[in-house]
């Protein structure tokens, strides 16, 4: 949901590439702010429903799960990469699973710590990149982060390894178009709605690209869909891809 | 610690309708009455009739209450329309196979049945003859402490305490109102011949005149009147004798129905419109009258009132299937998004429909009778009165079609 990490911690390990000091910084500021609806992560208030609603649909498919279920991840592990203040964690973690949330920017862990014990739920959060998440999980999230970490590669690397054999991998992140830089950049960073700062176009991937780092990790892309935004219905997912992406990974057979 | 998903402020027919349907999907409430249970479920306490849509019907079927009702409400088979007793007349008929355009049923119940059914509902917690001493709304959650010192802790908060919504009046939020400034006279009557089912609303300059057809009793044929009158007539309307009432009942209906008697006492309510600018506010919804009060004219109140059940029910037991907390703002706004329209529509026309009826004079009154006349001779006009008074106009909610989420 947010950037990689704050200072690169000391380790020789590769992932520590994942880290970009002055990002992390910039979202440490907004990390007060995160659980505001109307605050400067409203935009991210807003994606979450249709963000949820993939992950719970995939979830559903890939496990086989009763969509009437409300606590269907239940004696299931789940890890998100880059979870801000928490705003994916939390629901996953009311639905059942046991959540781990990492995050590199230590203001943001410090506010979704917080904010987890005023909703009464049980999060592991941990600063730091990828690195710091332990064994191998179910389910492994990383909403908006990609776009962010200095080597892509590497980085898609770590979250494969943080994957059960038979576990599910979800990603977004917004596609390299003129229409994601005009959006997201020129208008949304342009008129406020998106903190100025927050994104560098130059670094987006488009399906293809990412698809193409996931299969060098030993991944299967499953599902690719669009998050587009229509002024009548808001976001939603759809088969448009341009502005922003949603993708779905197992592990490929040996 | 008494924790629930919703804390539901109201134990009316749309408190209780709303209780049921989470408690149908898992969701947890509290409902909060300032009634004792004895008083809500005595017959005197309310003698009101509700005509309840075929979609609203589907919903008290899809949350278990089918069994209970069954065979207890009057199927309305047509609505027929007329301008004073002149001639001319429009009548509105269900399609084949399509089932009456709605129910008549005694309120009290409806009341009894829906209490009944949360009594023993696994995730309903019933807090009867309390009320809310203090409510706390902030961004961590809703805090409600009764007035014996139990504390309720919640994720939302509902008003549902109808027109005069103590929630929504606290929550600061506006409400256009106006008085008609004239009562509903309410009564049941046994009358010599049948009804047919036949719901009649007979359309007077001081606001209409209905009958409603009920299920026939020990006393035999039986339908509810409504009978609107300015508000300066209405005490004196309740304080004419039996005979001398039924005498004036009779002037207006034309003596169709045969000889009248009262089956129960009258009661009179003043008639209003209001209409909330915000049904939503901070971990907060509004639902049925307390966030919109209509004319009775079109029978369509707690239809309303139904419809924001059906919807509010499935915007949270969607979001809690996506981990949600049941008082994220982005629920509430697609609350009250998908209700803003609807209520508004309904509210408007019902409304038009009291003044264009209420204006009074031998010209208007053609105008009137031409309007029925076109509407009659327009069969997708027609289709749009039919659908409004089945309550399946609309974006349906799932509950409406009788479906669970």
């Amino acid at each position: 949901m947010n950037a990689s990490a704050a200072t690169p911690p000391p380790t020789t390990d590769s992932q520590a590439h994942s880290v970009d000091p002055k990002e992390a910084e910039h979202f440490g500021k907004l990390a007060a702010e995160w659980w505001d609806p109307k605050g400067s992560s409203a935009m991210l208030h807003r994606l979450n429903p249709p963000r949820l609603g993939y992950i719970r649909k995939a979830a559903d498919r890939h496990w086989d799960l009763d969509a009437a279920d409300r606590r269907p991840l239940t004696g299931k592990s789940a890890l998100d990469i880059g979870c801000g203040a928490g705003l994916l964690a939390e629901p996953l973690a009311r639905l059942g699973a046991t959540v781990t949330g990492i995050d590199a920017a230590e203001e943001n862990i410090a506010a979704a710590r917080a904010h987890a014990a005023q909703s009464g739920l049980a999060i592991d959060y941990r600063i730091g990149g990828v690195e710091a998440a332990e064994g191998t999980h179910d389910l492994v999230t990383c909403m908006e982060v990609v776009e962010h970490v200095t080597d892509p590669a590497a980085f898609v690397c770590g979250l494969a390894g943080a994957l059960k054999p038979d576990g599910l991998l979800i990603m977004s992140t917004p596609n390299r178009t003129g229409l994601s830089k005009l959006a997201m950049i020129t208008v949304g960073e342009g008129a406020g709605l998106i903190p100025k700062g927050t994104h560098d176009w130059d670094k987006f991937l488009t399906p293809e690209e990412l698809t193409g780092l996931l299969e060098a990790a030993g991944m299967r892309v499953t599902d690719v869909s669009g998050l587009s935004f229509s002024p009548a219905r808001g976001f939603e997912i759809s088969d448009r891809k341009a502005l922003n992406y949603l993708l779905t990974a197992v592990r490929a057979p040996a | 610690m008494n924790q629930t998903d919703v804390i539901i402020l109201g134990g009316g027919l749309v408190g209780q309708t709303l209780a049921l349907a989470l408690d149908l999907h898992g969701l947890s409430s509290a409902v909060v009455d300032r009634m004792p249970t004895k008083a809500l479920l005595d017959s005197s306490y309310d003698g009101r009739v509700s005509a309840v849509a075929s979609a609203s019907w589907n919903m008290l079927n899809a949350i278990g209450l089918g069994e209970a009702l069954e065979g207890k409400g009057c199927p309305i088979g047509s609505i027929r329309a007329s301008d004073g007793l002149a001639p001319g007349r429009l009548d509105f008929e269900s399609g084949e196979g399509e089932g009456p355009l709605g129910i008549m049923f005694e309120n009290r119940l409806l009341r009894a049945s829906l209490f009944g059914a949360s009594q023993k509902a696994e995730h309903i917690a019933l807090h009867m003859a309390k009320s809310a001493a203090d409510v706390v709304r902030e961004q961590e959650g809703v805090t409600v402490t009764l007035d014996d010192g139990t504390i309720l802790k919640g994720s939302l908060l509902i008003g549902a305490e109808g027109r005069g919504s103590p929630t929504r009046e606290t929550a600061g939020i506006r409400v256009a109102r106006w008085s008609y400034r004239h009562h509903a006279i309410v009564a049941t009557i046994n009358h010599e011949r049948s009804h047919g089912g036949i719901a009649y609303e007979i359309f007077y300059p001081a606001g209409p005149f209905a009958l409603l057809p009920m299920l026939d009793d020990a006393g035999g044929h039986r339908s509810a009147l409504v009978w609107t009158v300015h508000e300066k007539d209405g005490p004196a309307m309740m304080g004419l004798s039996e005979r001398a009432f039924l005498a004036e009942a009779e002037k207006r209906m034309g003596g169709f129905l045969g000889n009248l008697a009262l089956a129960g006492p009258r009661g009179s309510y003043p008639l209003g419109f209001h209409h909330a600018a915000k049904i939503t506010g901070e971990r907060l919804a509004l639902v049925g009258d307390s966030a919109h009060g209509i004319h009775p004219i079109a029978g369509q109140g707690l239809n309303l009132g139904f419809r924001d059940v059906a919807c509010l029910a499935q915007v949270l037991v969607e979001g809690v299937r996506l981990g949600m907390d049941a008082g994220d703002a982005e629920l509430l706004k697609r609350y009250e998004t998908w209700r803003s329209l609807d209520t508004l529509m309904v509210a408007m026309a019902t409304d038009g429909l009291t003044r264009l009826f209420g204006i009074p004079g031998k010209t208007a009154s053609r105008i009137r009778r031409f309007g029925m006349t076109a509407v009659d001779r327009i069969p997708p006009l027609k289709r749009r009165f039919v659908d409004e008074a089945r309550g399946s106009s609309g974006k349906l909610p799932l509950l409406l079609q009788g479906v669970t989420v």
